[in-house]
């Protein structure tokens, strides 16, 4: 059971270890152990932390509604009206983009998105712009998708793969219309990968730092922002693992809940 | 069934576009790599092996490239063990607190890199063992056991169970039955977690630029380099780093679902 040992000594551990530190003091730049609540109080009172803490769970409820839905007719497309081969080709170019430099690719969204980019220069071909695509929302938006569209529609299709064709037949021939077959027959069947693919989004977009950080020009921040600010400008770990424990916790509750509601059965 | 040709060319040009955004920032590197504009837009400039050359020059980067690799096929090594071990554990045995073990197993990639780096570095620098090339390693293998561990069990799911315990039948000790019927057949999900793991390794930034000190990889130079200018030498480097994992990528793919000659049962 090596396996137990070393993600108890090197993953478990530095979990626990983060919500100790929590508690922990900064005394003349040194880190003290010690029970103390005041991270905690010191940044929980802060308007700045829970605008922050807000904003960063909006950013990824907007990631996951818009990734989920731009996902879907790709990999309702590919299940359904795609032969088996172009599938399997699909789905391998679908996980290529997993094992490319996520920061390259951000690094070439800046090209596209600035405001002297390829982008603008093209509308400005067509007389239109310029308009500012970077260092603001969108441009986040441009980088969660990037990272998690390709994972949301591998999911989906995995889901929608396996839906039994004969109910899509029998709605049909009972009169079910096309558009009614989606949503009341193959949604609800699929309803696992969508909502997996989603919840990953979720997770993926919530701690993401290279988006907002290098698209959406890191003002306003995002937490993990935060934590990255707080950890490497001086020796406050203690408050970035007031963030990071917050972060977790917001994470384990939403997977929770959306998992049992994956899994959940129709009365 | 009836279906419009309209509706179905509507979803056709979807998928593509669909395509289009994935690959169109991982062409645009390798296209402005060999551009030679400064400040990359268009019209392009013309052809280039500048940025290259720069790179391949530049002695940091070689550095870099060496800890990478030297990280990047010791996490392989052991992540693949471990993911291997996980593995054989849930499909040979079943005990009490085997949900908790596999949850255990497969946790890490829930838990955003910004917090696993953050806390690696909190642990690691309180026994002394941040900013080396090892507080890279033990890392990336939590990151990456999962993994190995995902590929290996796919690859068990498919024997035979009962040639194992024929094996032991056969008076084959339990780690020769291992080391003749169960290694043979796992080796192409071996190698291909092996390739996986060390592309994925080879490719993270966020944990590695938390724990690693002095000791940079490729990709947290890639991050520092960001973090200043716009600089074409990050296409470049993206270009090299892209076509390492590529390479990896495909040859775990190839190795996994290369239809493999029976397994191999000599000696029994």
């Amino acid at each position: 059971m090596p396996i137990v040992i070393w993600q108890l000594v090197f993953f478990v551990f530095p979990l626990i270890f983060l919500v100790v530190m929590s508690f922990w003091l900064v005394k003349n730049y040194r880190m003290v152990p010690g029970w103390d609540t005041v991270n905690w109080t010191k940044m929980y009172s802060k308007g700045y932390f829970w605008d922050t803490y807000w904003r960063t769970l909006a950013y990824a409820m907007i990631a996951t509604i818009t990734t989920t839905i731009l996902a879907f007719p790709c990999s309702f497309a590919l299940a359904f009206k795609a032969s088996a081969t172009l599938r399997r080709w699909a789905l391998f170019f679908l996980i290529v983009p997993f094992f490319t430099s996520y920061l390259v690719r951000i690094y070439s969204w800046q090209i596209f998105l600035n405001d002297n980019g390829i982008f603008n220069r093209m509308f400005d071909y067509i007389g239109l712009g310029p308009f500012h695509l970077l260092n603001n929302f969108f441009g986040t938006l441009v980088g969660y998708l990037t990272l998690c569209l390709p994972l949301a529609v591998v999911l989906q299709l995995i889901s929608l793969a396996n839906v039994d064709r004969n109910l899509i037949e029998a709605a049909h021939n009972l009169g079910c219309g096309r558009l009614k077959t989606v949503f009341l027959v193959i949604v609800p069947m699929a309803k696992i990968g969508i909502i997996l693919g989603a919840v990953f989004t979720f997770i993926l977009s919530f701690g993401d730092f290279v988006s907002p950080y290098y698209l959406g020009g890191s003002k306003p921040p995002t937490l993990s922002i935060l934590i990255i600010d707080t950890t490497k400008s001086g020796q406050q770990w203690p408050r970035a693992a007031v963030v990071a424990v917050t972060m977790i916790i917001t994470l384990l509750t939403i997977m929770f809940a959306s998992v049992s509601a994956a899994y959940r059965k129709k009365p | 069934m009836t279906r419009l040709s309209g509706q179905n060319l509507l979803l056709r040009g979807y998928v593509v576009l669909v395509f289009v955004f994935v690959f169109t920032p991982i062409v645009t590197s390798f296209v402005f790599s060999v551009n030679s504009d400064r400040f990359p837009t268009i019209p392009l400039g013309h052809f280039t092996t500048h940025w290259y050359e720069t790179i391949f020059a530049d002695p940091d980067i070689w550095e870099a490239f060496r800890v990478s690799a030297l990280v990047s096929v010791s996490v392989a090594t052991l992540a693949t063990f471990i993911g291997f071990c996980t593995a054989y554990t849930d499909y040979r045995y079943n005990f009490t607190g085997k949900a908790l073990y596999l949850s255990l197993a497969l946790l890490p990639p829930t838990i955003p890199l910004v917090i696993m780096g953050l806390a690696m570095l909190a642990l690691l620098a309180r026994i002394n063992m941040s900013g080396q090339i090892h507080s890279i390693v033990v890392s990336h293998v939590v990151l990456c056991a999962p993994f190995a561990m995902a590929v290996v069990r796919m690859r068990l799911a498919q024997i035979n169970p009962d040639l194992e315990p024929a094996a032991w039948n056969l008076g084959a000790s339990p780690w020769r039955a291992m080391r003749e019927v169960i290694i043979p057949f796992c080796r192409p999900a071996i190698a291909s977690a092996f390739c996986l793991t060390a592309a994925v390794s080879f490719d993270e930034f966020a944990v590695a630029w938390f724990v690693s000190g002095l000791n940079k990889t490729v990709p947290v130079m890639i991050l520092e380099i960001l973090q200043g200018n716009t600089d074409p030498q990050i296409n470049a480097i993206g270009s090299i780093v892209f076509a390492i994992s590529m390479s990896l990528v495909v040859i775990a793919q190839l190795i996994f679902f290369r239809k493999a000659s029976a397994p191999t049962t000599t000696g029994i």
